[in-house]
């Protein structure tokens, strides 16, 4: 679709962008400003330049150190669960049944996950996991498993992923069924006359589909484990030691646990740096997967000429038409 | 054809999944605190309702989820306000930096909670909205309105342009264009977009703890009372999760046809 250029239509996105620089650009200007001073208390700030952040780019310093462990740790979650939830999403989509109020009943268990409140996602597993009063602790103690997730830190990992494969794999899964859904019948009545095998099906038609969907799926789950705190804060409060202390847990104990308002700027900054880097790069290949598409939709060469729309009457237009 | 192998045991399995943490937590909820403390029990040996009797006539309890549905809405307000206008923008023309635009709105949504915490507090107490509502409202659209303007704009643009130029041709003005012709047309895209912005409100606690103290504390920051002196209160924690839960599956019930395309933000 060939877009007109028009620049009124800044009037139109003036709102959005006043509300959003209100949010985002003033207290982003606190951070710059924070992240270059330090600070005795007392609303007292002195310079410090770029101190802060020579510090938390040098491991060997304290801030340096708990900045750059930390970070190891969330990228390594984030490609855990992001290994996990993806092939489970798309076997779970896949297994979606056909029709029939089934459908309706599992989408909405597969959303229940993704509205409860975050916190309660931390108590629900804590609840569930405790070796005393939890079913999954008590199980696994039971059957000759020593499990604790508050004293051993490969327990607490395996409680912190398995917590966020509850809690997102639908959100994937939703997703890829949505892309699987737009897919027409003909494509696989094509497939079954060519006698193509399930695989075959699955590389060729619907995974090319779910392409862009997934995309999508990636990006956001790689952005909201990348910035996770609530879950494994209610779960193992960042602990056995510091085994699950993630970015933000690290950066809300700095910024509102000691109040050392220059060390937590200054990471918060560089933590802000790499999501816009990798933001970027899916941006990019999001916005060019969207353009090869509607080139390859525009190169169909015309069979069906198109009815004359233009001069049907505004109300003939059902809104279902228009939707659909 | 579009299904696998196996498909109903892996659906079970995995929905069993799901709903199993769920069913302990309303489980303990109907236990009383020596039943959870001293035995394992799968079920409610003598069923109790006391601790939701306490969370509804506590009033420092059930002010919690007036207080959060409140913020909630009045976010979801804002956020669909302001969104369908430049939704609509970003669909169908192009203009100076709308690319950028877009990128900086999109960023805003990826960017962390915690950064924003600290530097929120101070502006919103520096201009007077601490702890009320509406200080979470307009944090949370921060990552709520780049959503909504990236999930409306998937839909503006399914509706045919042939619409907007029938629409002027015959003599409507953009406003009432807009709100006579386009807003019905994309209803369900609003919907999906309200649900998300209620959504991601309601699950988020960071800020909404971090700029309420007292008359607009969130229900999810008044949990953590449940911690005494006296050790955990599991079974008043386990029903104040469940009360958590029931607004989101009501939000679910009303957007069932629509949850798998509004998950895909309306691009597929």
């Amino acid at each position: 679709m060939d877009k007109t250029v028009n620049q009124k239509a800044w009037f139109l996105v003036l709102p959005v962008f006043l509300v959003v620089a209100f949010s985002a650009v003033l207290p982003l200007m606190t951070v710059v400003n924070y992240s270059m001073q330090d600070t005795f208390g007392n609303n007292q700030f002195f310079w410090n330049g770029v101190g802060w952040f020579k510090e938390l780019l040098d491991p060997s310093t304290d801030l340096g150190g708990r900045f750059l462990a930390s970070l190891g740790r969330n990228l390594f979650f984030s490609l855990v669960i992001l290994a996990i939830e993806v092939p489970l999403g798309i076997v779970v989509a896949l297994s979606m049944p056909r029709e029939g109020w089934t459908v309706a009943a599992c989408l909405i268990i597969l959303a229940l996950p993704l509205l409860i409140p975050w916190n309660v996602v931390g108590t629900i597993w804590q609840i569930f996991g405790r070796p005393d009063i939890g079913l999954l602790g008590y199980t696994l103690n039971a059957i000759g498993i020593d499990y604790n997730y508050v004293s051993n830190e490969v327990d607490a990992w395996v409680t912190v992923i398995v917590m966020d494969v509850w809690h997102w794999t639908s959100l994937v899964a939703l997703l890829c069924y949505a892309g699987l859904k737009s897919i027409p019948e003909a494509y696989y009545q094509a497939a079954q006359i060519d006698g193509a095998s399930r695989w075959a099906v699955f590389k060729a038609i619907q995974l090319p589909k779910m392409n862009r969907v997934l995309l999508i799926a990636v990006l956001l789950r790689f952005m909201d484990s990348f910035m996770i705190y609530t879950e494994p804060f209610v779960v193992t409060g960042g602990g056995p030691g510091n085994s699950t202390t993630f970015v933000s847990i690290e950066l809300v104990k700095i910024a509102l646990g000691q109040f050392d308002l220059g060390k937590a700027a200054a990471l918060s900054l560089v933590y802000n740096l790499i999501i816009l880097i990798v933001c970027w790069i899916f941006y990019t290949v999001m916005t060019n997967a969207g353009v090869e598409r509607k080139v390859q939709a525009s190169s169909k060469p015309a069979v069906e000429p198109k009815p004359s729309v233009g001069l049907k009457p505004v109300p003939a237009l059902k809104p279902r038409e228009g939707v659909a | 054809m579009h299904s696998i192998p196996g498909r109903r045991l892996i659906m079970g399995l995995f929905l069993v999944f799901l709903l199993l943490p769920i069913y302990w937590l309303v489980n303990m909820s109907f236990k009383t605190n020596s039943e959870i403390v001293s035995t394992m029990t799968l079920w409610p040996h003598n069923p109790t309702l006391q601790h939701y009797q306490r969370i509804f006539t506590d009033e420092s309890w059930y002010s919690g989820y007036i207080n959060s549905l409140e913020y909630v809405v009045l976010n979801t307000i804002i956020s669909i306000a302001v969104a369908l206008p430049a939704a609509y923008a970003f669909s169908r023309y192009r203009f100076l930096g709308d690319k950028h635009l877009f990128f900086w709105l999109l960023s805003n949504r990826m960017a962390p909670a915690a950064v924003y915490a600290l530097p929120f507090f101070n502006l919103y107490s520096a201009i007077g909205l601490f702890d009320t509502p509406w200080a979470v409202a307009l944090a949370h659209c921060i990552f709520n309105v780049p959503l909504a303007v990236w999930i409306l704009e998937g839909f503006v643009s399914g509706v045919p342009r042939e619409i907007d130029e029938t629409a002027f041709l015959d003599g409507y003005s953009f406003p009432r264009f807009f709100i006579k012709i386009l807003v019905p047309l994309i209803a369900s895209g609003i919907g999906v977009a309200a649900f998300f912005c209620f959504m991601f409100s309601w699950v988020e606690l960071l800020l909404a703890r971090t700029l309420t103290s007292v008359h607009a504390k969130p229900i999810a920051a008044i949990m953590t009372r449940t911690v005494s002196a006296a050790g955990m209160d599991w079974g008043l924690l386990a029903a104040a999760g469940v009360l958590t839960i029931i607004p989101g599956a009501l939000v679910i019930w009303f957007v069932r046809n629509y949850i798998a395309r509004g998950f895909a933000l309306g691009r597929v």
